[in-house]
């Protein structure tokens, strides 16, 4: 859907960007992630032609963007405001006119939107009546109303309220299954992994990680599994002498588990699987529970930029 | 629909909406005329009269009662009388002060003056002061005519008045009554409201871009319009508001105008009752020369004037004030940029003082033709009649010179409103103007 290819932004004391190509598939829900500073907001705003690159393109289904493309994207920017004074309804309606909506389409929208979010009653207050996570919602339904096939957020579960934020997110997994391409930064990693399906990592002006999620995972996958066994006594199998694979560890289960037994940790070649482990232990204890540990967004983040730095 | 006119639309909208513009524009006016007559009103407050003790040993002022405000009461002139007098003021609240005039052994006027004393214990009005030595002088002064044998009545039999009334001869041969007074007064106002309203509207551009920087609403807009558009849009829409209040104001003020003259003045601005009065030399020649000298006035050439020069600074300064919101995160920080802008109008406005005595001098001629300081001294010039061209090339000069700034302005602008925390200097200005994003 969205193409950007060795996209370079340099401002007079630094460079922003520095030759990123990525590519958000279409349908995707894209999550662009890096440390503040990195140039995040920079790609973002060059999408949107706020800012032009000094080097590099953006192609939108193949064909350099344009201006009036802007009516095919939806854009929610980290610095994120209304107009204190302005009535909801006629700052909605200014908004959605200045993507290219006629009036009445814009009202009959508007309806819409704001019966799904229970904001029937907002329409004549001002902004500085309402709630910073009341604003916030208006701010989401201005952003996706004139119903962009690309929606874009900038930090967007930064500075919402924890409701708010769970509310939009529902409503961006909502627009993602109804087939809207959608494109999110973000600093914080947490919670990523289920949320999204394509991930970009940014660090130091540079895209330094790309792909699915899937993929992504699987070429960071150690083969390092968990497992969780029962023993009467809580006392550790004699694994170690015995076992055809290797113990990293093998502690007591944590003294907030209801159960007693051990949780052990293995590592195994990349030809092995779960069932190594599992066929080696059943004979001798009940297994609790068996997963293979598979890095956090975390985790490969900073093993990413290691790998980089050194 | 063209992004700038949605825009426009709204900033117009909402200013014109709010009640402040309903007030503003209604009672304008009469704020503005109460401005001009306050003064004159409060002066002309009554107040009782002042009560002044006189000891006149001359004899000077023998005869008089005093003036409008102002009553006199002699004390005999004995020896004591300085002393006794003094102390009926301090001790008889009645009295306002005393005025002393020395005896003078050969009834010189001029040493009469000199040691003349007013004692009071409070400070007494400069126009009462004023007053009571204007009456001293014109009895000292026919004291002395009479002194060299002249009866003063004769004098004043003699008095003569001369009044020129000035004569413009136009190409067309066609002559012209030319009251320099009037048209200065009105060249001034014209000049004098033009810079009131380009600094209250500019002001009101760059209010409303910090607003939208503040309020951090600028970057959702600039996702949907280009950054020169929005602000093309802001300034046009504050345009319309001030011409709406200016049209409003003209309509309000003409239809005064008119119910006056229909009714009060109906007398005044009859052209029989003007000639007579101008026949007559010396009663009423004044008002009717102002009265004929506004109507000798081309009005229609002064409001599209105004309205042209009017709309000109105010897009010259406007893109320019935009251009300073957009470098600040409040209206507390605008100062350092605000004195370049402000200099060059209230340059204007000294300028424009002096063009009103000399409207032909090179002084005029240039500052009328800069387009940062032609809207004011170009309109102080206009009723004194400016040859076609000059007004022609200082119109095309401040389009060029709006365009110019607006182009400035843009580069600043659209990098200014997407800065925040890191307070601009002039050198980041420049920087803005010249990179390419």
């Amino acid at each position: 859907m969205i193409r950007a290819e060795n996209i370079t932004k340099r401002y007079a004391d630094h460079t922003a960007l520095n030759d990123v190509s990525l590519h958000i598939p279409k349908g995707s829900l894209y999550g662009l992630l890096g440390p503040n500073g990195a140039g995040k907001t920079t790609f973002l705003r060059i999408l949107n032609q706020i800012i032009d690159p000094d080097a590099g393109q953006v192609l939108l289904d193949g064909r350099p963007l344009q201006r009036n493309d802007i009516a095919r994207i939806g854009y929610l920017p980290e610095e994120r405001g209304l107009y204190k004074k302005m009535a909801v309804g006629d700052q909605s309606l200014y908004l959605a006119r200045l993507k290219g909506l006629s009036e009445a389409e814009a009202k009959k929208r508007l309806v819409y939107w704001f019966e799904k979010l229970g904001m029937e009653t907002w329409w004549d207050k001002k902004i500085e009546e309402l709630s910073k996570g009341m604003a916030q919602k208006v701010q989401f339904v201005t952003t996706v109303l004139h119903q962009p096939e690309v929606l874009i957020f900038d930090e967007p579960f930064s500075g919402f309220d924890p409701l708010a934020a769970q509310q939009i997110r529902a409503e961006m997994l909502e627009l993602h299954r109804n087939g809207t391409t959608l494109l999110f930064s973000t600093h914080r990693m947490e919670n990523v992994e289920e949320m999204c399906t394509h991930i970009g990592l940014i660090n130091k002006s540079r895209l330094v990680l790309e792909g699915s999620v899937a993929d992504v995972v699987r070429s960071h996958r150690t083969h390092r599994y968990t497992v969780a066994y029962q023993t009467p006594d809580g006392s550790p199998l004699p694994l170690e002498a015995t076992a055809p694979f290797h113990v990293v560890s093998d502690d007591a289960l944590p003294s907030s588990d209801w159960r007693t037994g051990r949780s052990l940790c293995v590592q195994l070649t990349a030809n092995e699987g779960l069932n190594h482990v599992l066929s080696a232990l059943l004979p001798h204890t009940d297994v609790l529970e068996a997963q293979e540990s598979v890095p956090s967004m975390n985790d490969i983040f900073i093993q990413t930029v290691q790998n980089a730095a050194s | 629909m063209n992004p700038i006119w949605i825009v426009a639309q709204r900033e117009f909208l909402t200013r014109v909406k709010k009640r402040s513009f309903l007030i503003m524009t209604l009672l304008g006016p009469l704020f503005f005329g109460l401005l001009m007559v306050a003064p004159a009103l409060l002066a002309s407050l009554p107040e009782g009269p002042k009560k002044l003790l006189v000891v006149d040993h001359s004899y000077l002022l023998v005869g008089e009662k005093g003036m409008e405000d102002v009553v006199y009461e002699f004390l005999k002139p004995t020896p004591e009388a300085l002393a006794n007098g003094k102390e009926i003021l301090e001790s008889n609240a009645e009295f306002d002060g005393l005025l002393y005039l020395p005896p003078s052994e050969n009834n010189d006027p001029d040493y009469i003056l000199k040691n003349a004393k007013l004692f009071s214990l409070e400070d007494l009005p400069i126009s009462l002061m004023a007053g009571v030595e204007d009456q001293l002088e014109q009895k000292a002064y026919e004291q002395k005519l009479r002194l060299e044998g002249v009866d003063p009545e004769v004098v004043k039999r003699a008095e003569t008045n001369a009044r020129l009334t000035s004569v413009l001869m136009g190409d067309a041969g066609e002559e012209e009554n030319s009251p320099a007074e009037f048209k200065m007064i009105l060249g001034l106002a014209a000049g004098y409201l033009i810079y009131i309203f380009v600094f209250l509207y500019a002001t009101q551009i760059m209010r409303g871009v910090i607003e939208e920087k503040t309020s951090r609403i600028v970057e959702v807009i600039i996702s949907s319009v280009k950054p020169m558009q929005l602000m093309l849009g802001k300034i046009t829409g504050i345009a319309g508001v001030g011409l709406l209040q200016f049209i409003i104001w003209v309509g309000l003020t003409a239809a005064l105008y008119a119910g006056l003259s229909a009714t009060v003045l109906a007398d005044a601005f009859n052209p029989e009752v003007i000639a007579q009065m101008q026949a007559q030399p010396d009663s009423g020649g004044m008002a009717a020369e102002v009265l004929s000298a506004l109507q000798s006035i081309n009005y229609p050439l002064i409001l599209s004037a105004f309205l042209f020069y009017f709309l000109g600074g105010y897009l010259l300064y406007g893109a320019l004030f935009a251009a300073v919101g957009s470098a600040v995160d409040a209206e507390a920080d605008t100062q350092q940029f605000m004195l370049p802008l402000t200099l060059p109008l209230i340059l204007a406005l000294l300028v424009s003082m002096r063009v009103m005595d000399s409207p032909d001098s090179s002084l005029a001629f240039w500052f009328s033709m800069v387009p940062f300081t032609s809207p004011v001294v170009m309109m102080t010039r206009i009723p004194f009649g400016v040859p076609y061209w000059e007004l022609g090339l200082s119109m095309v000069l401040l389009v060029l010179g709006f365009l110019g700034t607006t182009w400035l302005a843009s580069r600043i602008y659209r990098i200014g409103i997407l800065s925040y925390g890191k307070k601009a200097s002039f050198k980041d200005l420049w920087k803005w103007i010249r990179s390419d994003q």
